[in-house]
Protein backbone atom coordinates (compact mmCIF):
# COMPACT_ATOMS: atom_id res chain seq x y z
CA UNK A 1 0.00 0.00 0.00
CA UNK A 2 1.19 3.58 -1.08
CA UNK A 3 0.16 6.07 0.88
CA UNK A 4 -0.28 9.51 -0.28
CA UNK A 5 -0.67 13.09 0.88
CA UNK A 6 -2.87 15.54 -1.41
CA UNK A 7 -4.07 19.02 -1.03
CA UNK A 8 -7.39 19.31 -2.09
CA UNK A 9 -7.26 21.03 -5.16
CA UNK A 10 -4.61 17.83 -6.14
CA UNK A 11 -7.27 15.25 -4.97
CA UNK A 12 -10.11 16.90 -7.14
CA UNK A 13 -7.38 17.10 -10.37
CA UNK A 14 -6.56 13.41 -9.47
CA UNK A 15 -10.17 12.24 -9.45
CA UNK A 16 -10.24 11.85 -5.86
CA UNK A 17 -13.30 13.02 -4.71
CA UNK A 18 -15.07 11.17 -2.10
CA UNK A 19 -12.43 10.29 0.62
CA UNK A 20 -15.92 9.34 3.08
CA UNK A 21 -15.88 6.65 0.80
CA UNK A 22 -13.22 3.92 2.31
CA UNK A 23 -14.75 1.63 4.79
CA UNK A 24 -14.33 2.76 8.26
CA UNK A 25 -12.62 -0.37 9.74
CA UNK A 26 -9.62 0.42 6.71
CA UNK A 27 -9.38 3.71 8.65
CA UNK A 28 -9.28 3.23 11.64
CA UNK A 29 -6.98 0.17 11.62
CA UNK A 30 -5.44 0.44 8.67
CA UNK A 31 -2.18 1.21 7.77
CA UNK A 32 -2.90 5.44 7.10
CA UNK A 33 -5.01 6.68 9.48
CA UNK A 34 -3.99 4.36 12.24
CA UNK A 35 -0.22 4.88 12.19
CA UNK A 36 -0.77 8.42 11.94
CA UNK A 37 -2.55 8.42 15.33
CA UNK A 38 0.72 6.33 16.69
CA UNK A 39 3.16 8.60 15.64
CA UNK A 40 2.68 11.29 18.66
CA UNK A 41 3.38 9.91 21.84
CA UNK A 42 1.68 6.39 21.79
CA UNK A 43 1.92 6.22 25.68
CA UNK A 44 -0.29 9.29 26.21
CA UNK A 45 -3.08 9.03 28.28
CA UNK A 46 -6.33 10.74 28.77
CA UNK A 47 -6.33 12.57 32.01
CA UNK A 48 -9.86 12.09 32.43
CA UNK A 49 -10.07 8.81 31.49
CA UNK A 50 -7.16 7.10 31.15
CA UNK A 51 -7.67 6.09 27.74
CA UNK A 52 -4.56 5.61 25.04
CA UNK A 53 -4.66 5.02 21.70
CA UNK A 54 -3.66 1.66 21.82
CA UNK A 55 -7.30 1.34 23.16
CA UNK A 56 -8.52 3.27 20.07
CA UNK A 57 -6.49 1.17 17.44
CA UNK A 58 -8.33 -1.33 19.29
CA UNK A 59 -11.42 -0.62 19.56
CA UNK A 60 -12.40 2.17 17.17
CA UNK A 61 -13.95 4.02 19.89
CA UNK A 62 -12.49 6.86 22.06
CA UNK A 63 -13.14 6.93 26.01
CA UNK A 64 -14.60 10.24 26.75
CA UNK A 65 -15.10 13.72 25.28
CA UNK A 66 -11.91 14.77 26.68
CA UNK A 67 -10.64 12.29 24.42
CA UNK A 68 -10.94 14.40 21.43
CA UNK A 69 -8.04 17.31 22.99
CA UNK A 70 -5.56 14.76 24.51
CA UNK A 71 -5.67 13.12 21.06
CA UNK A 72 -6.30 16.23 18.74
CA UNK A 73 -3.43 15.82 16.48
CA UNK A 74 -4.46 11.96 15.16
CA UNK A 75 -7.65 12.75 14.90
CA UNK A 76 -7.61 15.94 12.58
CA UNK A 77 -6.30 13.92 10.44
CA UNK A 78 -8.68 11.13 10.88
CA UNK A 79 -11.64 13.37 11.00
CA UNK A 80 -10.73 15.17 7.61
CA UNK A 81 -10.54 11.92 5.65
CA UNK A 82 -14.02 11.15 6.83
CA UNK A 83 -16.01 13.61 6.78
CA UNK A 84 -17.43 16.58 4.70
CA UNK A 85 -15.67 19.09 6.71
CA UNK A 86 -13.30 20.02 9.55
CA UNK A 87 -15.16 22.53 11.40
CA UNK A 88 -19.26 21.61 12.57
CA UNK A 89 -21.56 24.65 11.54
CA UNK A 90 -24.74 22.80 12.40
CA UNK A 91 -26.59 22.75 15.88
CA UNK A 92 -25.27 24.58 18.82
CA UNK A 93 -26.56 24.10 22.20
CA UNK A 94 -28.20 26.79 23.88
CA UNK A 95 -25.60 26.52 26.97
CA UNK A 96 -22.63 26.87 23.98
CA UNK A 97 -24.61 29.47 22.53
CA UNK A 98 -24.98 31.86 25.82
CA UNK A 99 -21.61 31.45 26.17
CA UNK A 100 -20.59 32.53 23.12
CA UNK A 101 -22.79 35.47 22.96
CA UNK A 102 -21.37 37.02 26.30
CA UNK A 103 -17.90 36.00 24.85
CA UNK A 104 -19.03 38.25 22.04
CA UNK A 105 -20.16 41.01 24.37
CA UNK A 106 -17.08 40.67 26.48
CA UNK A 107 -14.92 41.53 23.74
CA UNK A 108 -17.25 44.44 22.54
CA UNK A 109 -16.72 46.54 25.87
CA UNK A 110 -13.26 45.32 26.01
CA UNK A 111 -12.44 47.24 22.79
CA UNK A 112 -14.88 50.05 23.75
CA UNK A 113 -13.23 50.56 27.09
CA UNK A 114 -9.63 50.60 25.39
CA UNK A 115 -10.63 53.24 22.97
CA UNK A 116 -12.57 55.16 25.41
CA UNK A 117 -9.10 55.10 27.80
CA UNK A 118 -6.96 55.78 24.93
CA UNK A 119 -9.66 59.08 24.07
CA UNK A 120 -9.04 59.75 27.22
CA UNK A 121 -13.19 59.62 27.83
CA UNK A 122 -12.98 58.57 31.42
CA UNK A 123 -16.79 58.92 32.24
CA UNK A 124 -17.51 56.56 29.40
CA UNK A 125 -14.44 53.99 30.93
CA UNK A 126 -15.70 54.20 34.33
CA UNK A 127 -19.23 52.79 33.23
CA UNK A 128 -17.41 50.21 31.24
CA UNK A 129 -15.79 48.77 33.66
CA UNK A 130 -18.81 48.46 35.58
CA UNK A 131 -20.20 46.81 32.66
CA UNK A 132 -17.34 44.56 32.29
CA UNK A 133 -17.50 43.82 35.96
CA UNK A 134 -21.40 42.58 35.85
CA UNK A 135 -20.76 40.69 32.97
CA UNK A 136 -17.43 38.70 34.43
CA UNK A 137 -20.06 37.70 37.30
CA UNK A 138 -22.80 36.57 34.88
CA UNK A 139 -19.87 34.67 32.71
CA UNK A 140 -18.90 32.93 35.92
CA UNK A 141 -22.30 31.70 37.19
CA UNK B 1 -44.96 2.24 10.27
CA UNK B 2 -47.25 1.00 7.58
CA UNK B 3 -49.10 1.59 4.07
CA UNK B 4 -48.86 5.36 4.90
CA UNK B 5 -46.96 8.64 4.83
CA UNK B 6 -45.46 10.55 1.34
CA UNK B 7 -44.39 8.47 -0.84
CA UNK B 8 -45.49 5.09 0.78
CA UNK B 9 -45.69 2.73 -2.28
CA UNK B 10 -41.40 3.30 -2.06
CA UNK B 11 -40.74 4.84 1.14
CA UNK B 12 -41.63 2.46 4.26
CA UNK B 13 -40.34 4.71 6.98
CA UNK B 14 -38.06 7.49 7.96
CA UNK B 15 -35.87 8.14 10.74
CA UNK B 16 -33.47 10.55 12.26
CA UNK B 17 -31.26 9.63 15.20
CA UNK B 18 -29.39 11.95 17.38
CA UNK B 19 -25.64 11.12 19.36
CA UNK B 20 -25.05 12.50 22.76
CA UNK B 21 -23.13 12.25 25.66
CA UNK B 22 -22.38 13.55 28.82
CA UNK B 23 -18.88 15.99 29.26
CA UNK B 24 -15.74 14.54 30.83
CA UNK B 25 -17.62 11.91 31.17
CA UNK B 26 -16.25 8.09 30.29
CA UNK B 27 -17.81 6.33 26.43
CA UNK B 28 -20.46 3.68 28.18
CA UNK B 29 -18.13 0.86 26.01
CA UNK B 30 -15.10 2.60 28.09
CA UNK B 31 -17.04 3.13 31.13
CA UNK B 32 -16.69 0.54 34.16
CA UNK B 33 -19.96 -1.41 35.25
CA UNK B 34 -20.33 1.48 38.19
CA UNK B 35 -20.04 4.49 36.31
CA UNK B 36 -22.31 3.19 34.03
CA UNK B 37 -24.87 2.21 35.97
CA UNK B 38 -24.51 6.06 37.75
CA UNK B 39 -24.77 7.66 34.06
CA UNK B 40 -28.18 5.74 33.10
CA UNK B 41 -29.12 6.62 36.97
CA UNK B 42 -28.28 10.62 35.50
CA UNK B 43 -29.90 10.00 32.38
CA UNK B 44 -33.03 8.07 32.39
CA UNK B 45 -35.26 10.54 34.97
CA UNK B 46 -34.42 13.10 33.05
CA UNK B 47 -35.69 11.03 29.27
CA UNK B 48 -39.07 9.80 31.37
CA UNK B 49 -40.27 12.96 32.35
CA UNK B 50 -39.87 14.18 29.00
CA UNK B 51 -43.70 15.61 27.78
CA UNK B 52 -43.20 13.23 24.70
CA UNK B 53 -42.57 10.44 27.33
CA UNK B 54 -45.30 10.79 29.36
CA UNK B 55 -47.23 6.71 29.48
CA UNK B 56 -43.61 5.66 28.19
CA UNK B 57 -42.05 2.06 27.52
CA UNK B 58 -39.25 2.59 30.15
CA UNK B 59 -37.15 -0.94 30.54
CA UNK B 60 -33.33 -1.76 31.71
CA UNK B 61 -31.53 -4.15 29.02
CA UNK B 62 -31.10 -6.83 31.28
CA UNK B 63 -34.82 -6.99 32.59
CA UNK B 64 -36.07 -7.62 29.07
CA UNK B 65 -35.38 -11.52 27.50
CA UNK B 66 -33.77 -12.13 24.82
CA UNK B 67 -36.56 -12.70 22.72
CA UNK B 68 -38.17 -9.38 23.92
CA UNK B 69 -34.92 -7.90 23.15
CA UNK B 70 -35.45 -9.15 19.20
CA UNK B 71 -38.37 -8.34 18.95
CA UNK B 72 -37.45 -5.06 19.58
CA UNK B 73 -34.69 -5.00 16.75
CA UNK B 74 -37.40 -6.04 14.36
CA UNK B 75 -39.12 -3.50 15.02
CA UNK B 76 -35.78 -1.07 14.54
CA UNK B 77 -36.95 0.73 18.09
CA UNK B 78 -33.52 -0.51 19.76
CA UNK B 79 -30.13 -1.75 17.37
CA UNK B 80 -28.55 -4.89 17.61
CA UNK B 81 -25.60 -3.72 19.41
CA UNK B 82 -28.06 -2.29 22.10
CA UNK B 83 -29.79 -5.36 22.33
CA UNK B 84 -26.50 -7.08 23.57
CA UNK B 85 -26.00 -5.01 26.38
CA UNK B 86 -26.67 -5.39 29.63
CA UNK B 87 -26.37 -3.80 33.03
CA UNK B 88 -26.31 0.04 33.00
CA UNK B 89 -28.28 0.49 29.52
CA UNK B 90 -31.97 1.03 29.17
CA UNK B 91 -34.24 1.75 26.31
CA UNK B 92 -37.19 4.40 26.79
CA UNK B 93 -39.76 4.71 24.10
CA UNK B 94 -43.41 6.09 23.57
CA UNK B 95 -46.55 4.09 23.48
CA UNK B 96 -47.15 4.44 19.58
CA UNK B 97 -43.53 3.81 18.94
CA UNK B 98 -42.68 6.23 16.76
CA UNK B 99 -39.56 7.43 19.37
CA UNK B 100 -37.41 5.51 20.82
CA UNK B 101 -34.63 6.68 23.39
CA UNK B 102 -31.64 4.38 23.99
CA UNK B 103 -29.13 5.04 27.07
CA UNK B 104 -25.64 3.63 27.02
CA UNK B 105 -25.71 2.07 23.42
CA UNK B 106 -22.40 3.88 21.70
CA UNK B 107 -22.92 6.85 23.05
CA UNK B 108 -24.82 7.87 25.81
CA UNK B 109 -27.85 8.81 24.59
CA UNK B 110 -29.21 7.36 20.68
CA UNK B 111 -32.66 9.62 20.19
CA UNK B 112 -34.38 8.68 17.37
CA UNK B 113 -37.55 9.50 15.78
CA UNK B 114 -39.71 7.30 13.14
CA UNK B 115 -42.35 8.01 10.50
CA UNK B 116 -44.07 6.44 8.09
CA UNK B 117 -43.53 7.27 4.49
CA UNK B 118 -40.65 9.95 3.68
CA UNK B 119 -40.90 12.35 6.45
CA UNK B 120 -37.16 12.93 7.41
CA UNK B 121 -37.64 16.66 7.76
CA UNK B 122 -40.73 15.71 10.71
CA UNK B 123 -38.58 12.87 12.09
CA UNK B 124 -35.60 15.72 12.75
CA UNK B 125 -38.04 17.91 14.14
CA UNK B 126 -39.19 16.02 17.04
CA UNK B 127 -36.02 14.57 17.91
CA UNK B 128 -34.65 18.39 17.77
CA UNK B 129 -36.86 19.26 19.89
CA UNK B 130 -35.91 16.03 22.72
CA UNK B 131 -32.41 16.85 22.01
CA UNK B 132 -33.15 20.94 22.85
CA UNK B 133 -35.20 19.61 26.12
CA UNK B 134 -32.69 17.62 27.65
CA UNK B 135 -30.09 19.81 26.91
CA UNK B 136 -31.26 22.07 29.47
CA UNK B 137 -30.86 19.57 32.03
CA UNK B 138 -28.24 17.92 30.97
CA UNK B 139 -24.53 19.31 30.03
CA UNK B 140 -23.61 17.65 26.71
CA UNK B 141 -20.23 17.24 25.04
CA UNK B 142 -19.88 19.53 23.15
CA UNK B 143 -16.92 21.41 21.12
CA UNK B 144 -16.86 24.41 19.11
CA UNK B 145 -14.80 23.01 16.52
CA UNK B 146 -15.96 19.64 16.33
CA UNK B 147 -19.66 19.98 17.35
CA UNK B 148 -21.05 17.42 19.38
CA UNK B 149 -18.33 14.73 20.70
CA UNK B 150 -19.43 10.81 20.50
CA UNK B 151 -17.89 7.67 21.04
CA UNK B 152 -16.98 6.82 17.17
CA UNK B 153 -15.22 9.59 15.21
CA UNK B 154 -17.61 9.02 12.58
CA UNK B 155 -20.65 10.42 14.59
CA UNK B 156 -19.14 13.52 15.39
CA UNK B 157 -20.41 17.06 14.43
CA UNK B 158 -24.40 16.47 14.57
CA UNK B 159 -24.50 13.17 15.47
CA UNK B 160 -26.89 12.72 13.18
CA UNK B 161 -27.60 10.08 11.36
CA UNK B 162 -30.96 10.15 8.98
CA UNK B 163 -32.00 7.10 6.85
CA UNK B 164 -35.29 6.25 5.30
CA UNK B 165 -35.88 2.00 4.38
CA UNK B 166 -36.83 1.95 0.78
CA UNK B 167 -38.86 -0.87 -1.09
CA UNK B 168 -36.87 -1.06 -4.65
CA UNK B 169 -38.19 -4.12 -6.29
CA UNK B 170 -38.65 -2.16 -9.82
CA UNK B 171 -35.01 -1.69 -9.31
CA UNK B 172 -33.80 -5.49 -8.34
CA UNK B 173 -35.78 -7.12 -11.30
CA UNK B 174 -34.29 -4.76 -13.49
CA UNK B 175 -30.96 -5.52 -12.75
CA UNK B 176 -30.47 -1.59 -12.05
CA UNK B 177 -30.47 -1.98 -8.51
CA UNK B 178 -26.36 -2.19 -8.49
CA UNK B 179 -25.95 1.45 -10.34
CA UNK B 180 -28.16 2.75 -7.91
CA UNK B 181 -26.24 2.01 -4.90
CA UNK B 182 -22.84 2.83 -6.77
CA UNK B 183 -24.08 6.23 -7.59
CA UNK B 184 -25.59 6.99 -4.04
CA UNK B 185 -22.20 5.47 -2.52
CA UNK B 186 -19.83 7.85 -4.40
CA UNK B 187 -21.83 11.05 -3.03
CA UNK B 188 -21.19 10.29 0.43
CA UNK B 189 -24.83 8.19 1.34
CA UNK B 190 -24.45 4.32 2.86
CA UNK B 191 -26.69 2.36 1.32
CA UNK B 192 -27.51 -0.35 3.36
CA UNK B 193 -29.56 -3.83 4.46
CA UNK B 194 -32.64 -4.39 6.12
CA UNK B 195 -30.72 -4.54 9.87
CA UNK B 196 -28.44 -1.73 9.18
CA UNK B 197 -24.85 -2.17 8.82
CA UNK B 198 -23.18 -5.50 7.25
CA UNK B 199 -26.90 -6.65 6.85
CA UNK B 200 -27.90 -8.49 3.74
CA UNK B 201 -30.74 -6.85 1.30
CA UNK B 202 -33.60 -9.49 1.86
CA UNK B 203 -37.31 -8.58 0.87
CA UNK B 204 -36.39 -6.27 -1.76
CA UNK B 205 -35.82 -3.51 1.64
CA UNK B 206 -32.70 -1.33 1.20
CA UNK B 207 -31.68 1.63 3.95
CA UNK B 208 -30.10 5.07 3.04
CA UNK B 209 -28.31 6.86 5.15
CA UNK B 210 -25.79 9.78 5.51
CA UNK B 211 -22.59 8.52 5.64
CA UNK B 212 -20.91 12.19 6.88
CA UNK B 213 -21.72 14.16 10.40
CA UNK B 214 -19.23 16.88 10.33
CA UNK B 215 -18.89 20.11 8.00
CA UNK B 216 -22.66 20.14 6.98
CA UNK B 217 -26.12 21.39 9.11
CA UNK B 218 -28.45 19.35 9.96
CA UNK B 219 -31.12 20.72 7.64
CA UNK B 220 -28.18 20.53 4.53
CA UNK B 221 -27.58 16.63 5.10
CA UNK B 222 -31.73 15.88 5.30
CA UNK B 223 -32.36 18.03 2.09
CA UNK B 224 -29.54 16.49 0.51
CA UNK B 225 -30.55 12.82 1.37
CA UNK B 226 -34.23 13.80 0.68
CA UNK B 227 -33.40 15.12 -2.81
CA UNK B 228 -31.45 11.69 -3.41
CA UNK B 229 -34.30 9.80 -2.52
CA UNK B 230 -36.68 11.11 -4.28
CA UNK B 231 -34.49 10.75 -7.32
CA UNK B 232 -34.54 6.80 -6.03
CA UNK B 233 -38.35 6.90 -6.16
CA UNK B 234 -38.55 8.26 -9.88
CA UNK B 235 -36.07 5.92 -10.84
CA UNK B 236 -37.94 3.16 -9.09
CA UNK B 237 -41.35 4.28 -11.04
CA UNK B 238 -39.39 4.11 -14.16
CA UNK B 239 -38.19 1.22 -13.63
CA UNK B 240 -41.66 -0.73 -13.00
CA UNK B 241 -42.73 1.34 -15.89
CA UNK B 242 -40.68 -0.28 -18.21
CA UNK B 243 -41.56 -3.77 -16.59
CA UNK B 244 -45.11 -3.27 -17.46
CA UNK B 245 -44.36 -2.41 -20.85
CA UNK B 246 -41.34 -4.36 -21.50
CA UNK B 247 -41.19 -7.16 -19.67
CA UNK B 248 -45.31 -7.94 -18.66
CA UNK B 249 -44.71 -11.73 -18.73
CA UNK B 250 -41.95 -11.57 -16.63
CA UNK B 251 -43.81 -9.50 -14.04
CA UNK B 252 -46.74 -11.40 -14.27
CA UNK B 253 -44.94 -14.78 -13.75
CA UNK B 254 -43.33 -13.08 -10.51
CA UNK B 255 -46.31 -12.36 -9.19
CA UNK B 256 -48.43 -15.87 -10.05
CA UNK B 257 -45.40 -17.34 -8.81
CA UNK B 258 -45.30 -15.62 -5.50
CA UNK B 259 -48.72 -15.86 -4.53
CA UNK B 260 -48.67 -19.49 -5.95
CA UNK B 261 -46.00 -20.42 -3.04
CA UNK B 262 -47.39 -18.10 -0.35
CA UNK B 263 -50.73 -19.48 -0.62
CA UNK B 264 -49.65 -23.38 -0.72
CA UNK B 265 -46.27 -23.65 1.29
CA UNK B 266 -45.62 -25.68 4.51
CA UNK B 267 -42.28 -24.41 5.29
CA UNK B 268 -40.88 -20.97 4.66
CA UNK B 269 -37.83 -19.39 5.80
CA UNK B 270 -37.81 -15.79 6.43
CA UNK B 271 -35.61 -14.37 3.85
CA UNK B 272 -37.85 -16.26 1.04
CA UNK B 273 -40.73 -15.54 2.94
CA UNK B 274 -39.99 -11.31 2.78
CA UNK B 275 -38.90 -11.73 -0.52
CA UNK B 276 -42.15 -12.86 -2.33
CA UNK B 277 -44.24 -10.61 -0.06
CA UNK B 278 -42.15 -8.12 -1.67
CA UNK B 279 -43.85 -9.08 -5.10
CA UNK B 280 -46.87 -9.12 -3.71
CA UNK B 281 -46.45 -5.78 -2.39
CA UNK B 282 -45.24 -4.84 -5.89
CA UNK B 283 -48.18 -6.43 -7.47
CA UNK B 284 -50.53 -4.20 -4.60
CA UNK B 285 -48.90 -0.89 -5.76
CA UNK B 286 -49.38 -2.44 -10.11
CA UNK B 287 -53.55 -2.86 -9.04
CA UNK B 288 -52.61 -6.23 -9.42
CA UNK B 289 -54.45 -7.14 -6.10
CA UNK B 290 -56.85 -4.59 -4.17
CA UNK B 291 -55.22 -1.78 -2.78
CA UNK B 292 -57.27 -2.98 0.93
CA UNK B 293 -55.07 -5.84 0.61
CA UNK B 294 -51.92 -3.58 1.15
CA UNK B 295 -52.06 -3.16 5.09
CA UNK B 296 -52.32 -7.10 5.79
CA UNK B 297 -49.17 -7.71 3.38
CA UNK B 298 -47.67 -4.34 5.56
CA UNK B 299 -48.39 -6.51 8.59
CA UNK B 300 -46.98 -9.90 7.07
CA UNK B 301 -43.55 -8.36 6.75
CA UNK B 302 -43.35 -7.55 10.62
CA UNK B 303 -44.91 -10.11 11.95
CA UNK B 304 -43.10 -13.15 10.17
CA UNK B 305 -39.52 -11.91 11.40
CA UNK B 306 -38.20 -15.03 14.12
CA UNK B 307 -38.89 -13.41 17.03
CA UNK B 308 -42.65 -11.72 16.44
CA UNK B 309 -43.00 -15.43 15.05
CA UNK B 310 -41.93 -16.73 18.35
CA UNK B 311 -43.53 -14.11 20.98
CA UNK B 312 -47.03 -14.48 19.11
CA UNK B 313 -46.29 -18.38 19.69
CA UNK B 314 -45.52 -17.95 22.85
CA UNK B 315 -42.87 -20.30 22.84
CA UNK B 316 -39.26 -21.01 21.90
CA UNK B 317 -39.60 -22.55 17.89
CA UNK B 318 -36.57 -24.32 16.50
CA UNK B 319 -35.55 -23.01 12.99
CA UNK B 320 -37.78 -25.88 11.24
CA UNK B 321 -40.85 -25.11 13.60
CA UNK B 322 -40.44 -21.38 12.85
CA UNK B 323 -40.56 -22.24 9.13
CA UNK B 324 -43.38 -24.30 9.35
CA UNK B 325 -45.23 -21.82 11.94
CA UNK B 326 -44.73 -18.96 9.40
CA UNK B 327 -46.06 -20.88 5.96
CA UNK B 328 -49.29 -21.30 8.04
CA UNK B 329 -49.40 -18.00 8.99
CA UNK B 330 -49.28 -16.52 5.71
CA UNK B 331 -51.33 -19.33 4.33
CA UNK B 332 -54.22 -18.06 7.03
CA UNK B 333 -53.68 -14.54 5.94
CA UNK B 334 -53.57 -15.18 2.37
CA UNK B 335 -57.29 -16.96 2.59
CA UNK B 336 -59.06 -13.98 1.86
CA UNK B 337 -56.44 -12.53 -0.75
CA UNK B 338 -58.14 -12.53 -4.24
CA UNK B 339 -55.56 -14.10 -7.09
CA UNK B 340 -54.02 -11.46 -8.88
CA UNK B 341 -55.95 -10.11 -11.73
CA UNK B 342 -54.01 -8.66 -14.60
CA UNK B 343 -56.33 -6.87 -16.42
CA UNK B 344 -56.64 -4.26 -13.08
CA UNK B 345 -52.41 -4.58 -14.18
CA UNK B 346 -52.58 -0.02 -14.46
CA UNK B 347 -49.47 0.80 -17.15
CA UNK B 348 -49.22 4.48 -14.96
CA UNK B 349 -49.16 3.62 -11.64
CA UNK B 350 -50.24 5.74 -9.13
CA UNK B 351 -47.34 7.11 -7.85
CA UNK B 352 -48.66 7.51 -4.11
CA UNK B 353 -46.16 11.40 -4.17
CA UNK B 354 -49.47 12.52 -2.29
CA UNK B 355 -49.86 11.64 1.05
CA UNK B 356 -51.14 8.42 1.36
CA UNK B 357 -54.15 7.32 2.65
CA UNK B 358 -53.59 8.86 6.24
CA UNK B 359 -50.93 10.91 7.17
CA UNK B 360 -50.01 9.47 10.59
CA UNK B 361 -46.93 9.71 12.39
Amino acid sequence: MQKVNLCDACSKEKGVQDPTGFALADLLLGIGAAEEIEKGASTQKCPVCGFSQADFKKTGRLGCSACYVTFAEGLNTLLKAMHKGTEHVGKLPQRAHRAMELNHRMRNLTENLQKAVAEENYETAASLRDQIKQLESEIAT
Amino acid sequence: MRGEGPHYQVVISSRVRLARNLRNRAFPGWAKKAERISILDLIRPRVEELTEMQDSFSESLQELSALERQVLVERHLISREHAAKGVGSAVVMNRRQTLSIMINEEDHLRMQSIRSGLQLKQAFKLVDKIDSALESKLEFAYDQRLGYLTACPTNVGTGMRASAMLHLPGLVLSELINQVIQAVSKIGLAVRGLYGEGTEAMGNLFQISNQTTLGEKEDEIINRLSKVIETIIEKEHDARQVLLQKKSNTLWDQIGRAYGVLTYAHAMASKEALNLLSIIKLGVDLGAFPEDRRLPIDELFIDIQPAHLQKSSQQKLNAEERDHLRAQIIRERLKLFPKPDISKMARESGDGSTAGPSNNE
